[in-house]
């Protein structure tokens, strides 16, 4: 993208390139800035803040990450996905059931195996939206119920176990101690799948089909298979999640966590529009970071940590008024 | 098109798809309540005896469910959804729990109430002025009440268990030995949802907002003031919900009726009300929420777990809104 900036005007300098590209990208260098004052604020209010505490970030982090991406790509193509919670339930208790006493090598398998549910619970989202034409909510509402019965018919109560291998691929530090393997791991996927996705010609028709569906129908974009891929992808993302819910606790659990709400609450304050077609991964985890350092600080101000779900809640609203508020201006204006 | 009508007039009309397509249509409450009889007649053949006993029971347990249903069926006829019920009736009835001791009931109700009205009335302001997606609203709304209530609770050092004997009287207590108390709080409110949404002008304003708010824009309805007064009333209902429920199963927890969220959602959607605005109705609801108690009651006397039930749930809700979603868009 900057490459082709110089070009297209003969005074542009790279000073102007760089004003533009901060202008495109307004909503997510407002959010680095948050983020680093944040950091800064955190640093003040607990100066023993360091490489320990960004360690717990990540492994804390990165089911919500996994999340967030799994529901901005479906909200992108103009869906939304409320069972992203039950499915990463399901997925992780499948992975933990299986792995319970297994040898190591045994687990490559289940792990390839619960990477295919994943894409088979989006796909079978993906194909109930497209066929039954109900709402995107009202189906994955439903469906989020069903994902959590099968997760309780797999595991009762919280067991099963984790290879180690899984464990130690996201737990701890890679060569610096200030570089979280988890961490590591989230850019490696998010650079092995969704970035070729989205330069791909799929990527670019999930983006069309969230803007306009009429419009994408027209120029000749299949709507629904757009629709189910874009699930399928969601459902990826949430076995992903899955796993790393396992790896990081040694179990699965068949309780959905806050996982669903908390992916919504991510994508918008990440920037991606709920009305679809605008915004991208990047935001989402930047936004996920600031929500576990917010929740982070609670605890070192000794503030009762039940407001941060009030927190939590606030920032949703006030981020999506925000939004709508702008959206308003822009119209008018 | 002649030609069906045609076909339709030779044959008995009662036997041909266009037919049935629009009892399904116009008066779906018809064919719910014989699947609720079907229900009570598999009942009656599998595990147990229907009788007044089990009469009881189920009522007791679907009067909860129906009057948030009432929250949803309101909401979703102006195209919205209230997610926050769960959250406003766990923390009115904790609260209520909580105070009920120092202040007395009367005082303790009261500060429920308010507290509920106030949140909805938040609710509405987010979606009517600031037009927050509903969802997104309602769903954040109850991740504010339900901090701001376990905050309440750890101030309080107690977990509530004193639950008052008069709402353990109206949720489990039993009038005559066949009526449920329940009823005598959930009668008059489903009259007043019934007979507001059919005969008064701010019923009739919340079909037309869902139907076409465009329309409704243009005749002079002022979707803002409806939609924060819709709110304010879902989340008083959903607050005599909360007591209901906590009377009911003796205990006030802070998350106690977030698993009636859902099903009060399937409740509404079975009973034939579309979730994007302008169709449906309270009747259908009831009925839903009797279907859905009857369900559960079969299936845990037939020994199956929590697990089936909520797959059994999920299936059913898509199923139910993918065939009227087929009906209306067909016909």
């Amino acid at each position: 993208m900057s490459a082709a900036a110089p070009t297209l005007g003969a005074t542009s300098g790279p000073l102007d390139a760089a004003v533009a590209a901060v202008r495109r990208n307004a909503w997510t260098v407002g959010l680095l800035v948050f983020l680093a004052i944040l950091l800064v604020f955190t640093r003040l209010i607990q100066p023993t803040y360091g490489a320990i505490g960004v360690q717990n970030l990540a492994i804390s982090g990165i089911p919500l990450a996994l999340a967030a991406i799994a529901q901005a790509i479906i909200v992108i193509a103009g869906g939304i996905d409320l069972s992203i919670g039950s499915m990463m339930a399901l997925t992780s208790v499948v992975a933990a059931a299986n792995m319970h006493n297994q040898s190591e090598e045994f687990a490559v398998l289940v792990v390839l195996g619960v990477l295919l549910l994943g894409l088979a619970l989006g796909a079978v989202n993906g194909s109930l939206v497209v066929i039954t034409r109900v709402p995107d909510i009202v189906v994955t509402l439903a469906m989020s119920f069903v994902w959590a019965g099968c997760a309780l018919l797999v595991l009762k109560t919280p067991g099963g176990g984790s290879a180690q291998w899984l464990k130690d691929l996201v737990i701890g530090p890679l060569g610096n101690e200030w570089i979280p393997k988890a961490g590591v791991l989230l850019v490696v996927v998010v650079a092995l799948i969704w970035i070729p996705v989205s330069r791909s010609r799929l990527g670019i028709s999930l983006y069309a089909v969230g803007s306009n569906q009429l419009a994408a129908f027209r120029s000749g974009v299949s709507v629904g298979r757009t629709k189910v891929f874009s699930y399928m992808l969601g459902g990826l993302f949430s076995a992903l999640g899955g796993l790393a819910l396992t790896a990081s606790t040694g179990r699965g659990t068949p309780v959905p966590g806050p996982y669903t709400l908390l992916s919504v609450a991510a994508i918008v304050l990440g920037g991606v529009s709920l009305a679809g077609g605008r915004g991208g991964v990047f935001g989402p985890l930047v936004a996920v970071v600031i929500l576990q350092l917010l929740r982070t600080d609670m605890t070192f101000l000794r503030l009762d940590t039940n407001l941060a779900t009030v927190a939590q809640g606030l920032i949703l609203i006030g981020v999506v008024m925000l939004g709508s508020l702008l959206q308003f201006r822009r119209s008018r204006g | 098109m002649s030609e069906a009508v045609g076909a339709t007039a030779t044959r008995n009309p009662w036997l041909t798809a266009a037919a049935w397509r629009a009892l399904f249509r116009d008066r779906p409450i018809i064919p719910l309540v014989v699947l609720l009889g079907l229900l009570v007649v598999l009942f009656e053949l599998g595990p147990s005896s229907v009788n007044l006993n089990w009469a009881g029971v189920v009522f007791r347990a679907a009067v909860p469910l129906a009057i948030l249903a009432g929250c949803q069926t309101l909401a979703m006829l102006t195209g919205g959804i209230d997610l926050s019920v769960g959250a406003v009736a766990s923390a009115s009835g904790f609260l209520v729990a909580t105070l009920v001791g120092d202040l007395g009931l009367p005082m303790a109700v009261l500060i429920a109430l308010v507290a509920a009205l106030v949140v909805g009335l938040v609710n509405g302001i987010g979606v009517g002025v600031f037009r927050v997606h509903p969802l997104i609203m309602t769903l954040g709304m109850s991740l504010v009440v339900l901090g701001f209530a376990n905050v309440w609770q750890v101030q309080r050092g107690q977990t509530g268990a004193g639950t008052p004997p008069e709402f353990r009287t109206i949720g489990a207590g039993v009038f005559l030995e066949i009526i449920p108390y329940s009823l005598i709080v959930f009668v008059p409110i489903a009259l007043a949802i019934l007979l507001g949404l059919r005969r008064t002008g701010y019923g009739r304003l919340l079909y037309a907002i869902g139907d076409n708010p465009i329309a409704a824009r243009l005749s002079g309805a002022r979707a803002w003031q409806v939609l924060i007064v819709l709110y304010g009333i879902s989340a008083v209902l959903a607050a005599i919900a909360g007591f209901v429920i906590s009377g009911l199963s003796n205990v006030a927890s802070v998350t106690l009726a977030d698993s009636y969220v859902l099903p009060s959602v399937a409740a509404a959607v079975i009973g034939g009300t579309s979730i994007l605005g302008g169709r449906g109705g309270f009747g259908g609801t009831i009925v839903g929420a009797l279907i859905l108690t009857v369900i559960t009651s079969l299936l845990s006397s037939l020994g199956y777990p929590e697990a089936v039930r909520q797959v059994l749930f999920g299936a059913i809700i898509v199923a139910v809104a993918a065939a009227y979603t087929r009906v209306t868009q067909e016909s």
